[in-house]
């Protein structure tokens, strides 16, 4: 009971969250100084007939109705998954060109993301095991170093070192030209190769994070009874390295993988302009250079719903599995 | 001023804190002076893509300008929007903060709200959306940086206040009728100028960070010269296909001295502070500095000091 309410009560925050994301997607249009309806239509003046150009306007929203009527429509148009016209890619709607993006990104990140968190945690437990170690002592210090690059800066010096140097890696796209797309393996081949250079940027820009965490929580469990424990048994080194205090730290990684997970759409943007990958971030530079605000607007919000989804899903994992946090 | 001396003291008696704090002033005095000692670096100077050379030390960008005045100059703007960020920054979370630790109940209800609703947004897109509708310029950059990047801060600095609200120096003011907002400027947040500071240099990373991944998007004034701006045109000026790493290395490796050195002089306060952190937690606030997030929590406080 106490749980359900708990849960109800986070539910509320993440939709006031939502809420908060889709007014201000509402809103920014309409306080900004000019009339970005204008400037908008201004870039189609000539290529477009009027009643093109009138229905353009309407697919915006930009009416000349009350505020309060334009917002309500703006919420109608929204709840059926409309986004409005993209301008970049006129005249495919918002959704579609998300759409198109969405899976790139999610195998570029998604794929990133788990690696990292593998290597990471397992480095992490292992460096706590082998405290003062050569590995404690070489890894996390050079890791923060990484991390102090700008993630988007990585990824330039390997795509002109590996990519386009040495010529190890594709340097754009996320296959090979004149290929087709199908579950052949020379096109499945030829994707793996494309996202190789990427996935490789992101893990080194974040596997430090989960290192660092999990050599933390590691370093915490090592002193509990149940190691301790586990040791006095007589167990093998490696079991009560994995199966007892690595598997006891994970919970706090474990939260935090839940939490990234709603970052993988978010998370992987200047890294695919960098790559020319094309996924959610390349469509941002499309829309930012063609001042394409309705798609900005779209990735703004469909990023924020992925976090919101996904800050909700561990808080309901951690409220059925944590009792402490039902009172 | 006395105290002064001793945090200054105890900086210089502290490794790591006193590289950082090194490596701050430096780039500091680059940023006040250096613009004055290199050319024009929006000036034709040379065929583009040069390597570097003893007439363009660092080489020339495609568009035939010396990079080492790019990089030199880049760091006055890009470290004056951070400086200015950061400062707003700490200001209004020490505002909202403050208010809302020492009146508690409604106030702190809807502050934090406030609060959380900014942390849970996703900040990057966020900018974007913001950034593009303003006129591109450093300006605008600060408003997007300061409106997405309060919060955190303001979270830090609620938490302290709540816990310095019932002390006795606190009720000791309340008693004698000070108003709340004296209370707050005159007694608790002097209480807690480490966290306050450390909150400055965590937000100057932010802000530098930030900034350099809009300007890199094109959404920064793209005719100024910024650091950001100088990475956005060596990805548009074919740096990377013709290999002329001197394009955007040494912007990246400034950026990347800064934000470390930073980090390292905000570890060094908090050590300083707080004795009871152990020196192998450095490593760990360096990276936490870095990538603001939830886990970054500060686990000390002041107060305890007593």
């Amino acid at each position: 009971m106490r749980a359900a309410l708990a849960l109800l009560g986070r539910s509320g925050f993440y939709a006031l969250a939502a809420w908060v994301a889709l007014t201000l997607n509402f809103l920014l249009p309409r306080l900004m100084p000019g009339d970005p309806a204008s400037v908008m239509l201004a870039r189609f003046q000539g290529q477009l007939e009027a009643e093109s150009l009138e229905a353009l306007r309407a697919t915006f929203g930009l009416t000349d109705a009350p505020l309060h009527v334009q917002y309500g429509e703006y919420l109608s148009h929204l709840l059926r998954g409309d986004l409005g016209t993209s301008l970049a890619y006129f005249p495919a709607p918002v959704s579609e060109v998300l759409l198109g993006g969405l899976g790139w990104t999610v195998l570029l990140a998604g794929s990133a993301l788990v690696i990292s968190f593998v290597l990471g945690t397992a480095l992490g437990a292992l460096a706590a095991w082998h405290r003062g170690g050569w590995l404690d002592r070489f890894l996390p210090p050079l890791l923060s170093l990484i991390g102090a690059f700008p993630y988007f800066w990585l990824a330039m010096v390997l795509l002109a070192g590996l990519g386009f140097q040495l010529r190890w890696a594709p340097t754009r796209h996320a296959y090979a030209d004149g290929l087709t797309p199908g579950f052949d393996p020379a096109f499945l081949a030829s994707v793996v190769q494309h996202a190789a250079l990427p996935v490789a940027t992101l893990v080194l820009a974040s596997v430090g994070g989960w290192l660092l965490a999990m050599r933390a929580t590691m370093i915490s469990v090592l002193g509990d009874g149940a190691v301790t424990f586990a040791r006095a048994r007589g167990l093998s080194p490696r079991r009560v390295l994995w199966g007892y205090a690595a598997r006891n730290a994970l919970l706090p990684s474990l939260t935090g993988f839940g939490i990234a997970l709603g970052y993988v759409l978010g998370g992987t943007l200047l890294t695919e302009i960098v790559f020319s990958y094309p996924g959610q971030g390349y469509l941002l530079l499309q829309a930012v250079r063609a001042q394409d605000h309705p798609l900005m607007m779209g990735i703004f919000l469909t990023i924020t719903l992925a976090v919101l989804a996904a800050n909700l899903l561990v808080d309901a994992l951690t409220v059925l599995l944590d009792p402490r946090t039902r009172r | 001023m006395r105290a002064l001396t001793r945090v200054a003291e105890g900086i210089w008696g502290h490794p790591a804190a006193r590289l950082g704090a090194v490596i701050a002033v430096v780039f500091g005095l680059v940023a006040l002076f250096g613009p004055a000692l290199v050319g024009d670096p929006s000036a034709f100077v040379d065929r583009p893509l040069l390597p570097p050379s003893t007439a363009h030390w660092l080489g020339t960008t495609g568009q035939g300008q010396d990079v080492l005045a790019q990089t030199v100059c880049g760091a006055r703007v890009t470290l004056a929007v951070a400086f200015a960020v950061a400062l707003s920054v700490v200001l209004l979370g020490a505002a909202v903060g403050g208010l809302a630790g020492f009146f508690g109940g409604r106030i702190d209800d809807l502050a934090s709200l406030a609060i959380n609703v900014t942390l849970v947004l996703p900040g990057l897109p966020l900018m974007v959306v913001l950034a593009a509708w303003l006129p591109p310029g450093p300006v605008s950059i600060w408003g997007v940086l300061v409106l997405t990047g309060w919060a955190w801060n303001a979270r830090v600095i609620r938490s302290q206040a709540l816990s310095l609200r019932s002390r006795d120096f606190v009720e000791a003011a309340i008693v004698t009728g000070e108003s709340p907002l004296r209370i707050v400027a005159a007694e608790i947040l002097p209480n807690m100028l480490s966290i306050l500071a450390s909150s400055f240099i965590g937000a100057m990373v932010y802000a530098i960070g930030a900034q350099v991944g809009l300007e890199f998007l094109g959404l920064g004034e793209v005719g100024a010269v910024t650091w950001g701006t100088n990475l956005y045109w060596a990805v548009n000026d074919a740096a990377l296909l013709t290999g002329s790493w001197w394009t955007f290395v040494p912007t990246g490796a400034c950026i990347a001295a800064v934000g470390f050195g930073l980090t390292l002089l905000n570890y060094g306060i908090d050590e300083l502070t707080n004795p009871r952190l152990r020196s192998e937690r450095i490593w760990r606030a360096a990276l936490v500095g870095l990538r603001p997030s939830r886990e970054a929590t500060p686990t000390w406080k002041e107060a305890d000091r007593g």
